[in-house]
């Protein structure tokens, strides 16, 4: 390729270098910069605020803050459970939809993923309202069959909020699964059918190691979502405060120090501890799952 | 390798798993189609099961739209009482006078305007990216992976002071510019074009004379028509359903997008007594129409778009 004609290529990509420069790499290195800085009120307060270098200070109370930690621990716990738990139905249903005619396929791969097409907060909305007492079919549902169930309570809220992301996950997820169970090679069943094998036996055997890739994936898309949800509790909080408090998730913490308390130094030093902990995860979940594989 | 395997532990194990009536057909070894007919009805049921499950919530949802407040309150949940679909709906577009027809238009303002501008920039950097070798061309596509892992508060927060500082903070430009960057779309646009542009038509293009920018604008552009418009449906999407960025950048009323405004109609009932229950799902049907409509007429596109980012 000639020199000039390389240039010109990379002219093509000079647009979203410059925004990638002012709206990611100004804002990210706005944070560290702020996030080393605190607001101090002078003497006894009388002659305003000051904006002090402070270090790692922020750092040093955000490691030791119990209430982000907490929240960071209640997450990582949910995502232990909710994610492995929304995979293996994902998994099953995409197995499910490769063992019928591509025609149905089809049609249920519709139904399954209308779930996909509902916006985030309105599916919350939907939600709530289905767990409400007052309003929601479940809770008479519930006590038809003698379940005495109150989603509101705060030892409800998890799998409330575990079932919302369930439902609005799968068909997303099985899709992906989906379309690599495609790529397995069909002589492949051809032959194990041939040896005996079951449709379960070749479903277990053959499709699921074919699709671990798709399976990670989806696992490291997951987590990174649910380390920074926030709309979910957030909505709850809207209709039930005094099921989720105010710093049930890092990001709830983070946007309540930065815009109710107006401890934006502080915010600044959360979100980058919270940007390094999701790094560290993922490479860590990463790291793990190619590991196996060998 | 697996097949091996499956031959081994087929022989010890498969009393143990299979269904029942299957064992039979093995050892006889009938066509395919009659071999897994009791199988077949298990799968279906899973995903009559599912479905049931999926659509569950919009049954609700449609039936409660139809339902005054009496109706939602006090019938069964679900199946239709009175018929109040239509002064639900009027209610809706005339609340605080027709505050959700601005906070629509807005969402379209945003998803659509951005999108746009977004995937016109990304069509370009995906181009440049896969189909010319310059220097730092590495360094750019490790910036679009790498930021896929940033969180959105570490972006939206900084952004928000910086808005605020030149004055953008509660204007539309504040939705809109944040859109025009996108490395999601720059990936998707580089792999589309790594699959659709073939090194030897740009080759053609450029022995006969045509300069870079037109071979972007009237070969690449125009053999990028479903690439891009899966680009733009994405993006699309996205934007719609944005709930953080707006809720940080957006405060006055008039500006906001069409979540915001359901999630602070859901607030209402506790912050001022005010109950908008049957104004909260009729608005929450309408907000899904725009997305369905869309979806389904493309679903050509995005249904290759979801997965193109698995296979890669």
């Amino acid at each position: 390729m000639i020199r000039s004609q390389r240039w010109k290529g990379a002219a093509f990509t000079v647009p979203f270098q410059l925004g990638f420069v002012f709206l990611y790499l100004l804002p990210i290195g706005y944070a560290v910069y702020q996030s080393l800085y605190l607001e101090k009120q002078s003497g006894l307060g009388l002659g305003g605020a000051t904006t002090e270098f402070v270090g790692l200070e922020n750092y040093r109370n955000g490691l030791t803050d119990s209430a982000f930690m907490t929240s960071i621990l209640r997450v990582v716990l949910f995502a232990c459970v909710q994610i492995p738990f929304m995979l293996l139905i994902s998994l099953v249903l995409a197995l499910f939809l490769d063992a019928v005619t591509s025609k149905v396929a089809g049609r249920y791969r519709i139904m399954l993923l209308v779930p996909y097409m509902i916006p985030g907060v309105v599916a919350a909305i939907v939600w709530i309202n289905l767990y409400s007492p007052e309003v929601g079919p479940l809770t008479p549902l519930g006590e038809l069959f003698g379940f005495d169930w109150n989603f509101f309570a705060p030892s409800m809220v998890w799998p409330a909020i575990g079932n919302l992301l369930t439902w609005h996950g799968i068909g997303y997820n099985m899709v992906i699964i989906y379309s690599a169970l495609q790529g397995v090679p069909r002589e492949l069943f051809e032959a194990a059918r041939l040896d005996g094998a079951s449709e379960l036996r070749i479903a277990l055997s053959i499709k699921v190691p074919f699709v671990r890739g798709a399976l990670v994936l989806t696992a490291l898309l997951s987590i990174i979502q649910m380390l920074q949800i926030f709309n979910e509790p957030a909505l709850f909080r809207n209709v039930t405060p005094q099921t989720v408090s105010d710093s049930f998730t890092p990001i709830m913490i983070i946007y309540n120090q930065a815009f109710n308390a107006a401890n934006y130094h502080y915010a600044a030093a959360l979100s980058v501890l919270l940007a390094v902990i999701l790094g560290v995860a993922s490479f860590l979940f990463y790291r793990l799952t190619s590991r196996e594989a060998d | 390798m697996a097949l091996t395997d499956n031959r081994k532990e087929n022989g010890t194990e498969t009393a143990a798993v299979p269904p029942r009536g299957r064992t039979v057909r093995r050892r006889t070894r009938p066509d395919p189609a009659a071999r897994s007919r009791g199988g077949q009805r298990f799968v279906l049921l899973g995903l009559v099961l599912a479905s049931v499950y999926s659509l569950f919530p919009v049954y609700w949802l449609i039936i409660a739209a139809t339902k005054d407040r009496v109706g939602l309150y006090q019938s069964n949940g679900l199946w239709f009482s009175d018929f109040h679909l239509w002064d639900n709906l009027q209610q809706v577009f005339t609340y605080e006078d027709g505050i959700f027809l601005r906070w629509t238009a807005n969402s379209f303002l945003y998803a659509g305007v951005g999108s746009l501008g977004g995937t016109l920039i990304a069509l370009a950097t995906g181009y440049g990216l896969a189909r010319f070798d310059f220097p730092g061309r590495g360094v750019v596509f490790a910036a679009v992976v790498g930021s896929f892992l940033i969180p959105i508060a570490l972006l939206t927060l900084p952004l928000y002071l910086m808005f605020s500082a030149i004055g953008l903070v509660d204007t539309p430009w504040a939705m809109l510019i944040p859109c025009l960057i996108n490395p999601f779309s720059v990936y998707l646009a580089k792999v589309y074009t790594e699959a659709t542009i073939p090194f030897e038509l740009l080759e053609a293009a450029r022995i006969d004379g045509a300069g870079e920018l037109r071979i972007f604008v009237s070969i690449v552009l125009r053999m990028m028509t479903t690439g891009g418009a899966t680009v733009f449906l994405l993006a699309f999407v996205n934007t719609w359903n944005a709930f953080f960025l707006p809720l940080t950048v957006l405060r006055g009323e008039e500006n906001w997008t069409l979540n915001l405004g359901l999630y602070n109609w859901t607030g209402k009932r506790l912050e001022s007594g005010v109950d908008l229950t049957s104004l909260v799902l009729t608005g929450a049907l309408l907000s899904i129409v725009p997305m369905a409509v869309m979806m389904v007429a493309m679903r050509r596109y995005w249904r290759t778009g979801v997965t193109l980012g698995a296979l890669k």
